[in-house]
C-alpha cells in the first residue's frame, strides 16, 4: 500500500526525522485558516499517489491566505495521471541550500534491502540513476545488523551527503522496519539555509503482507476509487478492474494473468482480473460472477478453472450455485480441467443453463469468450 | 535422481496438526513421500494417524531429526510464525526448508532466507507450492496425481501453472517440478533450479515458467545463455497486467517501466529460450523440441 505525502511525512515526524510545518484539508476555506496559522505564505501540493505531480501543477506557491483559499480550489478536484485529487497539503516554504536524495529499497534479486543516496536530491532519482550512476551511491544493507550509525555515515559518504544526514538515515531505516515498510525515499532530503536537514517530501510503501501487526493501517487505507474495485474489496476478493469487455474469473494468480493474455491473444480485451485462490467456495465463485456481471463494459464471461488441489465437481457445484443466486444477462463459458473434470462438465451439463457454454481447453475457450464478446458488441 | 527432492528423502512437516497441514500430509504420504513426523511442542510424543501410518508428533525440529534423520522440512504455520519455525528448522540443520505459506511479511522473508542461506540451508518459497519428484515424493501441496514420472524439469513462480503445465504434458512425465514462488524475496531461484537441472542426469528438457514483477527472468536468462546446454522452453504471464498494480501474487506488479512481460520474453528469447505464447502452445514446444533430440 502506498501512503499519500501527508502521511509519509506524519510517520517520518512520529520517528524523529524533521519535517516542515505542514497540515492537511479537504477544504478551500480551512485552506485559508492553516496558511494564516503556518504564516500566510505556503506550497500547496496536491496529495495524490504517483509521481510527476510538480510537473502536472499539483504543486503551487501561494502568497498569502486568501491566495492558499484560491490554489486550494484550483488544485482540490484535478486529475493528475488519473488520480483525482481528494486532500491538499499546505506546508511553509523553506530556504533551500541543498538538495539530497535517501531511501532504501528492496532488491529482490538479492533478497535483501539496498540504501540509495545521491548528492543530487529534488529530481527523478531513476533519470539521474540512468543518465549518472556515478551520482547515485548503492549500497546493501545486512539485514541482521540493519543501518546503524557506522553503516549510515558510509551511505552519507558514498553519496557525497554531509555527515548532519547520518541521524536521518538511521531514522529512516527504523521507519521502514518497524513499519514494515518496503520502499521509504525521501525525495528532496534538504540543507535549509539555515543549516538544518528536512525532509520536504517522501515516500513510504508499506508491505499489505503485514497488515496483521500493523494494526494502525485500518485508518491509512483508503476504500479503492473503481466502484467495482470497492465493491470485490469488499467481499475479500482479488480483483483488478481492466479495460476491456471479457471478464475473467479463474484460480491461482499465474493461471488467471495467462487467461487474460490468452484472450488478449485472441483479439478480445480482459475487462478484469479475478482470482477466485485454491479450494473456491460456491460462495466466492457466487460473490465473483455477481461483481463481474455488474460491471457494464463485460460482454462475455470466461471462467477458467484448473483443478489442482480443488476438485473441478467442486467448482461446478458452486457455479450452478452461482447461476441461481446471480442470474446472468451474458453469456458464459467455462473450461473446467484437471482433478474431476469429467464430474465437474456433467454437473454443467446437467444444469444445462442456456448461457453457460462449456469448452474444455484453455485456449477454446479464450477463443469462444471472445467471439462471444464481439457478437455482443455488433448486436 | 532428480533434484532436491527424491524417495530417500525424510520429511517432517511443521505446523501438520492444523487444517491444512493434516489434509497436505495426508496426501503427501499417497504420493509416496515419507513423512517421517510433524513438529509441535504442544503436541509432542503423541502420533497422527493417516490411514495406514502413525506419524510421531515431536516437541522440535531438532528433536525430529535426531530422531529419524529427517532432511527435509515442510512448513504450513501461519504468516506470523513462519520466521520462528524457519529459524528453528535452520538451527537444527535441516537441509531444505519448503515453506508453503502465504503472507509472510517482506521483512521476515529477508531475515530467514539470510539466516537459512548463512547456515547452508535451502529455502524453496515463500508462497509456493512446494516441489514434487513424481512417482518418488512429494513435498508440499502440488496435486502428485495429474502427471506422472519422466524427464522434464520444471520451474515456476505460478502453482497453477505448474500444475497447467504437468498436467498438458502428462504422458511425458517430469523428472522434478519446483513452485519457487510468488513472493518478492524467495530462498531459491529459477536460476538454482536451471543449475540443479543441468546437473540432472534425469532431466532432458527444462521449462522455466516466469511472470511479471522484478527481473529473475532476465537474469534467468542471462544464466541459460552462459551455462546451461540442455533445452529450455520458457512461459511468462502478464502481459496484459496493467502498471502499478499487484496481480495475485505480491511480486507480481510492474514498475514503472521494469519487470514487464514483455522484456521477460525478448530477454529469454535473445538467450535462444523458445516462449509459448499460452500454456497449451508452450506443452507443445516442448514435445515439438523433445522430439527433434530424441529425433537425432
Amino acid at each position: 500500500m502506498d501512503l499519500f505525502e501527508h502521511q509519509a511525512r506524519e510517520l517520518f515526524e512520529e520517528h524523529g526525522i524533521s519535517v516542515p510545518r505542514a497540515e492537511v484539508t479537504d477544504s478551500p476555506e480551512e485552506a485559508r485558516e492553516i496558511a494564516r496559522r503556518l504564516g500566510g505564505r505556503v506550497v500547496v501540493k496536491a496529495q495524490v499517489r504517483t509521481g510527476g505531480r510538480g510537473k502536472a501543477g499539483g504543486v503551487r506557491l501561494a502568497a498569502d491566505p486568501p491566495a492558499a483559499e484560491l490554489t486550494a480550489r484550483q488544485v482540490l478536484g484535478m486529475d493528475i495521471k488519473g488520480h483525482t485529487v481528494g486532500k491538499v497539503m499546505l506546508a511553509r516554504p523553506v530556504d533551500i541550500d541543498a538538495e539530497f536524495y535517501v531511501g532504501y529499497v528492496l532488491d529482490r534479486a538479492a533478497g535483501r534491502f539496498l540504501a540509495i543516496a545521491s548528492a543530487e536530491g529534488g529530481m527523478d532519482i531513476e533519470e539521474v540513476a540512468a543518465t549518472r550512476p556515478d551520482a547515485v551511491a548503492r549500497l546493501p544493507v545486512d539485514p541482521a545488523e540493519g543501518v546503524t550509525p557506522a553503516r549510515a555515515a558510509e551511505i552519507a559518504g558514498a553519496a557525497g551527503l554531509p555527515p548532519q544526514t547520518v541521524d536521518t538515515l538511521v531514522r529512516l531505516w527504523g521507519v521502514l522496519v518497524r513499519e514494515d515498510a518496503v520502499l521509504v525515499e525521501v525525495n528532496p532530503l534538504v540543507r535549509t539555509a539555515q543549516g538544518q536537514i528536512l525532509a520536504l517530501d517522501g515516500k513510504v510503501t508499506l508491505d499489505d503482507n503485514a497488515r496483521f501487526r500493523q494494526t494502525r493501517w485500518g485508518d491509512r487505507e483508503p476504500a479503492p476509487e473503481d466502484p467495482l474495485e470497492a465493491a470485490a474489496a469488499a467481499r475479500g476478493l482479488n480483483y483488478v478492474k481492466l479495460d476491456g469487455e471479457v471478464g475473467i474469473i479463474g484460480n491461482g494468480a499465474g493461471l488467471v494473468m495467462s487467461t487474460l493474455d490468452v484472450v488478449a491473444g485472441c483479439g478480445a480485451r480482459p475487462a478484469n482480473f479475478l482470482d477466485i485462490g485454491g479450494g473456491a467456495s460456491a460462495r466466492i465463485m457466487a460473490d465473483g460472477l455477481s461483481v463481474v456481471l455488474s460491471d457494464p463494459a463485460v460482454r462475455s464471461v470466461l471462467v477458467n478453472v484448473f483443478g489442482g488441489i480443488t476438485a473441478c465437481d467442486a467448482v461446478a457445484d458452486g457455479i450452478v450455485q452461482a447461476l441461481d443466486s446471480v442470474r446472468p444477462t451474458k453469456p458464459l463459458v467455462v473450461r473446467l480441467d484437471g482433478n474431476n473434470a469429467a464430474r465437474g462438465r456433467a454437473i454443467l451439463d446437467e444444469r444445462a443453463h442456456p448461457l453457460v457454454q462449456q469448452v474444455t481447453t484453455m485456449d477454446g475457450a479464450a477463443r469462444r469468450a471472445a467471439d462471444l464478446a464481439h457478437a455482443a458488441d455488433a448486436a | 535422481m532428480a533434484i532436491y527432492l527424491t524417495k530417500e528423502s525424510k520429511v517432517l512437516v511443521q505446523g501438520m496438526t492444523g487444517g491444512e497441514g493434516m489434509k497436505h500430509t495426508r496426501r503427501m504420504l499417497a504420493a509416496g513421500t515419507d513423512v517421517v513426523g510433524g513438529v509441535n511442542p504442544r503436541k509432542a510424543g503423541r502420533s497422527v494417524d493417516f490411514d495406514d501410518r502413525a506419524v510421531p508428533v515431536f516437541g522440535s525440529v531438532r528433536e525430529g531429526i535426531e530422531t529419524t534423520g529427517a532432511d527435509v522440512c515442510v512448513v504450513f504455520v501461519p504468516p506470523a510464525f513462519a520466521e520462528g519455525a524457519v529459524v528453528e528448522a535452520a538451527d537444527a540443520g535441516i537441509g531444505l526448508a519448503v515453506v508453503i505459506t502465504e503472507g509472510i511479511p517482506v521483512h521476515d522473508a529477508v531475515a530467514f532466507t539470510a539466516y537459512a542461506k548463512a547456515r547452508g540451508t535451502r529455502i524453496i518459497g515463500p508462497n509456493c507450492p512446494g516441489l514434487i519428484t513424481p512417482g518418488q515424493s512429494n513435498a508440499g501441496i502440488i496435486p502428485a496425481d495429474i502427471t506422472k514420472p519422466g524427464r522434464i524439469g520444471l520451474v515456476s513462480k505460478s502453482g497453477t501453472l505448474t500444475y497447467q503445465l504437468m498436467y498438458e504434458l502428462r504422458d511425458t512425465g517430469f523428472s522434478t517440478c519446483v513452485g519457487i514462488g510468488g513472493d518478492p524475496v524467495i530462498g531459491t531461484t529459477h536460476i538454482d533450479c536451471l543449475a540443479a537441472f543441468q546437473d540432472d542426469p534425469d532431466t532432458e528438457l527444462i521449462v522455466l515458467i516466469g511472470e511479471i514483477g522484478g527481473d529473475a527472468e532476465e537474469r534467468a536468462a542471462a544464466y541459460v545463455r552462459d551455462h546451461v546446454t540442455k533445452p529450455v522452453i520458457g512461459y511468462i504471464a502478464g502481459f496484459t497486467a496493467p502498471e502499478g498494480r499487484t496481480m495475485g501474487h505480491a511480486g507480481a506488479i510492474v514498475s514503472g517501466s521494469s519487470g514487464t512481460a514483455r522484456a521477460k520474453k525478448e530477454a529469454l528469447e535473445a538467450a535462444g529460450v523458445q516462449v509459448g505464447e499460452t500454456p497449451t502452445g508452450t506443452a507443445r514446444l516442448v514435445l515439438a523440441r523433445l522430439e527433434a533430440e530424441r529425433g537425432h
